[in-house]
């Protein structure tokens, strides 16, 4: 691995939006058929991905962000609100070669290796699967040639012995990355990964990350990198989303929301992170609740119990996101903005000119 | 209470080899591990899935079950031989002189009976108290880990990931011990409360003063907790010493790969590459040193030769590059 194959960072300014969701809810029936209490997996989340853009979704278990991916590979109908993959709603997909057609565009990698990989086929049978759906123009001879240089691109080699393996002949980040190469078998776009590195060692995470970043640099795919590991959706990705029990707390550039953190949970969370490198503080004795099961929330900020700033309007009204800095939301009501002081200084700047 | 002398460690495990008999012959997870623990100290074991430190683990505390026994080696705490022991002297030791905090709360409380019932269990095995003194000491008890008492009568269900883990330590903690044996008590939480708990043990460490054998497999969980570090790889220890010198300097080519891949919060983003291969199967361990075939350091002694543990600084390493 060399400097050059490090994720780019400053990018063109005007990016190609790719997927955009629009106030996208999701609740769950708790209980029978006849109950009337619904969880609140995933409220009202306005997301958007560029095109050649790694999106990080950061939370705690329970946060709603794999139900985020499951909604956008449309394993779960929402709730309410909407999808759009380069401007056209999902609901408007009716045939099935539509239908085909965008999961071939926004494939999805799994959490675990261990189960989503089939025990009775050959590692070629999923990637063959993939191509003879979603590349029909290929011939047999085109296939095999297509699948060795998919295995050769996640880093698999030599890809034809790694063909007509099984997959307990596979270590868990060799498994992970023919899940990799099944999503690049149907030329995608954004691939939805779910946790891809959380269940693989430690040694061998950090070779996913470098993979995920070299295939945005090589072939231009976009990532939602779903992780609650924040180091590692510093690593790789460009945006940072942070969920909060259903609703994004806070989203901007990865760097800026490390910085300056807006949002007290982002707060919380930065503070909560073992860093060996960081030197040894005296650790904080703050009382720290965990995160509430959201079943039929009131109006109000959903972390203001565990919020040391929580003020009353904070369980009245419920924070919308706003800017706070450039390009940097966050969904808090106490949380101060440095607009308007940048605004200032660039003013005074461009008065004393 | 143990009266050891102070020249003595609390737990000294010398040579301790641990093999899980199989169909195909013996697989030795846990190989020729010798360790010390001072009263009072915090030693964290850190090593990959498959590394054997778990096993370590219930060896120390002579947990293991079939097919996995101690074939050969000593455990010494306090001044006694735990290996040759028989299961009614460890009853005698286990919850009042040392104590296991398993990894998932969720299977190791009983489901069936509350809180109370079960650190009440635990405390009535070593203790003839009568009953209102009990249920004193187990308010107490959870008051200490951070747990309102009106959970004494709540069942584990009733109870969130984090609670349950720390009603765990405050069972392991209830007759006060000088050892207590933690295996990944936090690799089930949110990162919030994981650090929330890591504060709390250290705390109690503190105020109790018992030594703690804590076992993970993310080495940065540790370092600010932990007064020394053992990196095990393949059944081995690579490396000990205190974590401090340990992450500021690692010395063993694996450690060295472990501390390069921790992407970090802070600092500049410097690219990462990990370690290449995957952890050797113990069935077939490479020959020779067995990080070699993953190793960028190996030479032409490696493969064919065993490394020892040789001293460098106060750090103990399994690599011939320090053989001088």
């Amino acid at each position: 691995m060399t400097i050059a194959d490090l994720p780019a960072r400053p990018r063109d300014a005007s990016p190609v939006e790719l997927l955009r969701t629009v106030g996208l809810t999701k609740h769950f029936r708790l209980g029978g058929f006849l109950s009337r209490r619904y969880l609140h997996a995933v409220d009202d989340i306005d997301l958007t991905i560029h095109e050649d853009e790694i999106v990080a979704l950061v939370g705690e278990s329970g946060s709603g962000k794999s139900t985020i991916a499951r909604l956008i590979a449309r394993v779960y109908k929402p709730t309410s609100g909407d999808i759009l993959h380069r401007g056209r709603s999902l609901s408007g997909l009716r045939s099935r070669r539509e239908v085909l057609g965008y999961r071939g565009r926004v494939p999805m990698v799994f959490q675990d290796p261990y189960g989503s990989l089939s025990p009775v086929y050959r590692v070629s049978h999923g990637i063959m699967r993939a191509l003879r759906l979603h590349r029909p123009d290929l011939s047999a001879r085109g296939r095999r040639d297509e699948a060795e240089r998919l295995l050769d691109s996640v880093g698999l080699q030599p890809a034809p012995d790694f063909l007509g393996k099984y997959p307990y002949q596979l270590s868990g980040g060799q498994r992970q990355r023919i899940g990799f190469a099944q999503a690049l078998a149907c030329r995608p776009e954004l691939i939805l990964a779910d946790e891809p590195v959380s269940m693989l060692d430690v040694s061998v995470r950090i070779g996913i990350l470098n993979l995920m970043a070299s295939l945005r640099r090589r072939e231009r795919i976009s990532f939602l990198y779903i992780t609650h590991d924040i180091a590692s959706a510093r690593y790789v990705a460009d945006r940072l989303v942070v969920m909060y029990a259903g609703h994004v707390a806070e989203s901007g550039p990865v760097e800026d929301v490390l910085a300056h953190p807006k949002h007290p949970y982002t707060q919380l969370l930065l503070s909560a992170v073992p860093d060996p490198r960081a030197p040894i503080s005296v650790p904080a004795t703050a009382v720290v609740q965990e995160p509430p099961r959201v079943v039929d929330p009131g109006e109000g900020c959903r972390f203001r119990a565990r919020c040391p700033y929580a003020v009353d309007e904070c369980s009245r009204v419920t924070p919308r996101l706003r800017p706070l800095r450039p390009d940097h939301l966050a969904a808090c009501h106490v949380a101060t903005s440095d607009l308007e002081s940048a605004q200032m200084d660039k003013d005074a700047k461009a008065s004393g000119r | 209470m143990i009266t050891a002398t102070t020249t003595q460690p609390l737990l000294q495990v010398k040579d301790l080899c641990v093999d899980y008999l199989t169909e195909r012959g013996p697989v030795r997870a846990v190989d020729r591990v010798s360790l010390e623990v001072a009263k009072g100290e915090f030693l964290g074991i850190v090593g990959e899935s498959g590394c054997g430190k778990s096993t370590l683990l219930f060896a120390i505390a002579r947990l293991l079950s079939t097919p996995a026994e101690i074939s050969s080696g000593e455990v010494w705490f306090g001044g006694r031989d735990m290996v040759s022991m028989d299961e009614e002297e460890m009853r005698h030791l286990r919850w009042r002189d040392y104590s296991v905090v398993m990894q998932s709360a969720m299977n190791a409380l009983n489901p069936v009976m509350t809180i109370e019932e079960q650190l009440g269990d635990a405390i009535h095995a070593h203790l003839r108290l009568p009953h209102r003194k009990l249920a004193a000491r187990s308010a107490e008890l959870l008051r200490v880990v951070g747990i309102d008492p009106v959970h004494l009568h709540s069942y584990p269900h009733q109870l969130s990931g984090g609670m349950r883990q720390r009603a765990m330590i405050a069972m392991a903690l209830a007759l006060t011990p000088d050892l207590v044996i933690m295996d990944e008590p936090t690799s089930a939480l949110d990162v919030v409360a994981q650090r929330s708990l890591m504060v709390k043990i250290k705390q109690l460490q503190r105020e109790f003063g018992f030594a703690c054998v804590f076992v993970t497999h993310d080495m940065s969980l540790v370092s600010h907790f932990s007064d020394r570090l053992a990196v095990m790889y393949a059944g081995q220890v690579v490396e000990i010493g205190a974590t401090r010198q340990v992450f500021t300097d690692p010395k063993h080519p694996y450690t060295v790969g472990l501390m390069k891949s921790f992407p970090s919060i802070s600092g500049p983003l410097l690219p990462l590459t990990g370690i290449a291969g995957g952890p050797p199967d113990l069935a077939r361990p490479p020959s020779g040193c067995r990080f070699h075939p993953r190793c960028p350091r190996a030479f032409e002694r490696c493969p064919g030769e065993e490394p020892d543990l040789y001293a460098r600084e106060q750090d103990l390493v399994r690599c011939f590059l320090f053989d001088t």
